[in-house]
C-alpha cells in the first residue's frame, strides 16, 4: 500500500465533520485533564473509555472512538505544561521537566513565554513524531507478519523485562506489580481448559459467620482491565494527589493577550535546540515499552542541558528548557503509539488502556491491524495530524480559558472525578461488583503508591496477560513443553535473549559497581 | 515508612502463598485431580491451567522476600525513611474520602445511582471542601440530573435507582 495516498485518504477521513468535531472535543477535554495536577492522559483516556463504547454505537465503527480517545490523549501532554508553569505543578508525571524551567520563568514574569514556548515546541515535536510514525509504521507491520505465538511472547516478555531493566522502579517491586497484574488477568476460567481459576471466596466459607456474606460469583467473568485502571487513576491517584498536594495550590497569574502571544511566538526561534532535541529523542524513547513519554522528556532536558554553552542558566528559567521536554513527552507519546499499533504492544499505560479499547470494539491490535483494518488505521493516523494542529491552536487561543478554569477547587473537581469513575465503571459492564473492586484496588493501589511500587506495570500486565499466557501455552505445545522454541527461531531467539540480557542488567550494574567499589 | 515497607511485604508474600494455593485447585467437577496436579505440563506438553499463575505467584512471593533483605539491609529508600507512613493529614483524609466513596456506593446499592451522587456531592463539597451551601446545592443537583439525562436518556444505559426507581416512572414516561 502506498503511504502518501492512504495518509492523504485518512487525514481526509478525520476532517469529516463527526470526527472533526471529535477531535476538538477530545483535544479540549485532554487540554484540561492534562492541566489539572493529579490528571494525566492515562486518567483521561481510562475514566472516560467506557463512554466511546456509546460513539461507537452511534457511529458503527471502531475508528471515530479511538481517534477521541487519541485527541485526549495529545491535548493531555500539551496540557500538562499549562500547571506545570503557572501552579509549579506538573499536570502529569510527563510534565515534570517542563516545571524545571517553566516555573522559574513564570515567576519572573514570563508565563506566556513559557506557555507560548511549550505549546509550539510541543506543536513541533508532535509533528516530527507523526511523520516518523507514518513512515516506520507500515513496514514494521510487514516485518511483524512473519510473527507467530512464540515471537509474540517473545515480544511480551521484552516489554516486561524492559521494565525490570529500565523502568528505573525498585525492581522487586516492579516484579510484584508485573505478576500481579498478569495474575489477575487469569481470574475467570482458563481459556484452554474451561477450568475456573481464581475465583476467590473460599476466605469467607472457611467460617460459618462469613459463609456468604460476599458475593464473588463476579470474580467468574474475570477481572476487567478498565476496573483496574479506574481503581488506580481514578481513585488511587486522587486520594494520592489530595495527600500531597494538602490543597496548597499558587497559582502564579499569566499576562495572555494577542499581543503577548505574538511577542512569545517572535521569539521562539531561541528555543530551536530543545525543540531539535526533544522531538528527536523523544520518539525514539518512546517507542521502547516501558519508557513513554516521562523518561523521554527527562532525557531531553538532560541533553539539551549538555549539549548547551549556557548550563548555568537552566533551572533558572532557560526557554530551551521548556521546549526540550514539551517537544520531548509530544513526539514520544506519538512514538509510544507505533509498538501498540504494529505489535500489539503497548510503550505506556495510556497506550495500554487505547490497546484495551481497541480489543473492546472488536480489534486485534498488531500487525494484521494494517493489513486488515486500513480503514480503522489511515484516518487514525491522518487524525495524529489533524489533533496536533487543533491542539496548538486550542491551546494558543484558549489558554486564559485553560488559566481561569485551573482555579477550579480542587474540592470540587475530585468528587467529580470520583462520581465519573464511579459511573464509568458501572455503565462499561453494568455490574455494581466491579464498581465495589475498582475502589478496592484504588485504596490499595494508594496504600502501594506511598511506599513506592510502580503500578503502570500491573496495568498493563492486566492488558497483556490475556494475550502473554495463551502465546506460551500454545508455544510449548508446539515444542513439547521445551523452552529452547524460544530461542532457537530468528526473530524470537534474539528478542528473547535480549529480554533475557534487561532482565539481568541491574545485576550486572550492581556487580560492576560494587567491581569498581573495591 | 520503614515499618510499613515491611508489613506490606508480608501482607504481599501471604496473598502470593494464596495464590499459589488457589492456582493449584483443579476443576470442581473433577476431584480425582490432585491439587497442583495441574500447574506443570500435561502429557502433550501443554502446561495446565494452573501453570501461568502459579509461577507468577511464586516469583511475586520471592520478590516479596527480596523486599525484606533490602529493607532488612535498608537499601530502599523506604526502609531508610524515618517518615511517618501517613501523617495525621494524610490518615484523616483518608478516612474521610476513602469512607466518603464506600458509604457512596452503599448508598448507590440502597438508593440509586442518582440520589447517592447527589448526597455524596453534598457530603464533599459542603462538609470537605466547605463551599457555601448555594454553591453545593447547585452542583449537588445538576450533576445527577445531567447525568440522568446523559445515561439513561441519550445513551439508553439505565443506571440503577434502587428505592426511588417510583420517582423516575414519571420522567421515563416523558422521555423514554
Amino acid at each position: 500500500m502506498e503511504i502518501l495516498p492512504s495518509l492523504v485518504d485518512g487525514i481526509y477521513q478525520a476532517l469529516m465533520p463527526l470526527n472533526l468535531a471529535l477531535c476538538v472535543v477530545g483535544v479540549v477535554v485532554g487540554l484540561f485533564v492534562g492541566a489539572m495536577p493529579g490528571l494525566g492522559s492515562v486518567n483521561g483516556v481510562a475514566i472516560l473509555l467506557p463512554f466511546t463504547f456509546v460513539i461507537q454505537d452511534m457511529t458503527g465503527s471502531a475508528t471515530s472512538p479511538m481517534i477521541f480517545l487519541a485527541a485526549i490523549y495529545y491535548g493531555a501532554m500539551y496540557g500538562g505544561a499549562i500547571s506545570s508553569i503557572t501552579l509549579g505543578i506538573p499536570g502529569a508525571s510527563t510534565a515534570v521537566a517542563t516545571t524545571f524551567d517553566g516555573r522559574p520563568l513564570a515567576l519572573k514574569g514570563f508565563a506566556e513565554r513559557a506557555l507560548v514556548t511549550a505549546a509550539i515546541a510541543s506543536f513541533i515535536g508532535a509533528t516530527v513524531a507523526n511523520v516518523f510514525f507514518t513512515a516506520f509504521a507500515p513496514p514494521l507491520a510487514t516485518v511483524a507478519l512473519k510473527f507467530g505465538n512464540p515471537e509474540i511472547f517473545a515480544l511480551m516478555l521484552l516489554a516486561f523485562s524492559t521494565f525490570i531493566g529500565l523502568g528505573g522502579d525498585d525492581i522487586p517491586k516492579t516484579i510484584i506489580s508485573i505478576a500481579l497484574g498478569l495474575v489477575l488477568a487469569t481470574v475467570g476460567f482458563d481459556i484452554i481448559t474451561g477450568e475456573p481459576r481464581l475465583q476467590f471466596g473460599d476466605p469467607f466459607d472457611l467460617f460459618p459467620a462469613t459463609a456468604g456474606l460476599i458475593d464473588t460469583t463476579g470474580f467468574s467473568h474475570g477481572i476487567r482491565f478498565l476496573v483496574l485502571a479506574i481503581g488506580v487513576y481514578g481513585i488511587g491517584e486522587m486520594i494520592w494527589t489530595i495527600n500531597s498536594t494538602r490543597g496548597e495550590v499558587h497559582m502564579t497569574e499569566a499576562n495572555v493577550n494577542f499581543k503577548s502571544v505574538m511577542a512569545a511566538i517572535r521569539k521562539f526561534p531561541e528555543a530551536w535546540k530543545g525543540t531539535t532535541v526533544g522531538s528527536f529523542l523523544g520518539f525514539f524513547v518512546g517507542i521502547l515499552p516501558a519508557a513513554g513519554a516521562t523518561p523521554g522528556s527527562l532525557m531531553a532536558y538532560g541533553v539539551t542541558k549538555m549539549l548547551s554553552k549556557d548550563k548555568d542558566s537552566f533551572g533558572k528559567g532557560n526557554v530551551n528548557g521548556v521546549a526540550a521536554p514539551e517537544a520531548a513527552n509530544n513526539s514520544a507519546s506519538t512514538g509510544a503509539m507505533l509498538p501498540m499499533m504494529t505489535l500489539g504492544i503497548p510503550g505506556s499505560p495510556t497506550t495500554a488502556v487505547l490497546l484495551a479499547g481497541m480489543v473492546i470494539w472488536g480489534l486485534q491490535p498488531g500487525p494484521l491491524l494494517f493489513a486488515d483494518q486500513p480503514d480503522f488505521v489511515w484516518p487514525l493516523i491522518g487524525s495524529f495530524y489533524v489533533s496536533n494542529l487543533v491542539a496548538v491552536l486550542v491551546n494558543l487561543a484558549f489558554i486564559p480559558v485553560f488559566l481561569w478554569m485551573l482555579r477550579m477547587p480542587f474540592t470540587i473537581l475530585a468528587p467529580m472525578i470520583f462520581v465519573l469513575s464511579v459511573i464509568g465503571t458501572y455503565a462499561a459492564y453494568q455490574n455494581m461488583f466491579d464498581v465495589w473492586l475498582m475502589l478496592l484496588f484504588g485504596i490499595g493501589a494508594y496504600f502501594l503508591r506511598i511506599l513506592d511500587y510502580p503500578l503502570a506495570p500491573a496495568v498493563l500486565a492486566i492488558v497483556l496477560g490475556p494475550i502473554a499466557e495463551p502465546t506460551l501455552r500454545q508455544s510449548l505445545l508446539l515444542s513439547d513443553g521445551s523452552f529452547s522454541i524460544f530461542f532457537n527461531r530468528p526473530i524470537a531467539g534474539p528478542i528473547t535473549v535480549i529480554a533475557i540480557i534487561l532482565i539481568f542488567l541491574p545485576l550486572v550494574s550492581w556487580v560492576v559497581k560494587r567491581a569498581r567499589g573495591k | 515508612m520503614r515499618r510499613a515497607e515491611l508489613v506490606t511485604a508480608v501482607v504481599l508474600a501471604f496473598f502470593s502463598m494464596y495464590l499459589m494455593w488457589k492456582s493449584g485447585e483443579g476443576p470442581s467437577w473433577d476431584p480425582d485431580i490432585a491439587r497442583f496436579d495441574n500447574i506443570g505440563f500435561d502429557e502433550t506438553g501443554t502446561p495446565g491451567s494452573g501453570f501461568w499463575p502459579f509461577w507468577l505467584s511464586l516469583a511475586m512471593l520471592l520478590s516479596c522476600f527480596w523486599i525484606m533483605v533490602n529493607w532488612w539491609r535498608r537499601t530502599s529508600p523506604p526502609s531508610q525513611s524515618t517518615e511517618p507512613y501517613m501523617d495525621s493529614y494524610s490518615k484523616r483524609w483518608l478516612v474521610y474520602v476513602g469512607g466518603g466513596l464506600f458509604a457512596f456506593l452503599g448508598l448507590i446499592e440502597w438508593m440509586g445511582f442518582y440520589a447517592a451522587i447527589f448526597f455524596f456531592l453534598i457530603y464533599y463539597l459542603r462538609f470537605l471542601g466547605k463551599h457555601a451551601w448555594r454553591r453545593t446545592l447547585l452542583i449537588s443537583v445538576l450533576t445527577p440530573v445531567f447525568c440522568f439525562f446523559f445515561f439513561d436518556v441519550a445513551m439508553r444505559i439505565v443506571l440503577p435507582k434502587g428505592i426511588t426507581e417510583p420517582l423516575f416512572l414519571p420522567l421515563y414516561e416523558i422521555f423514554l
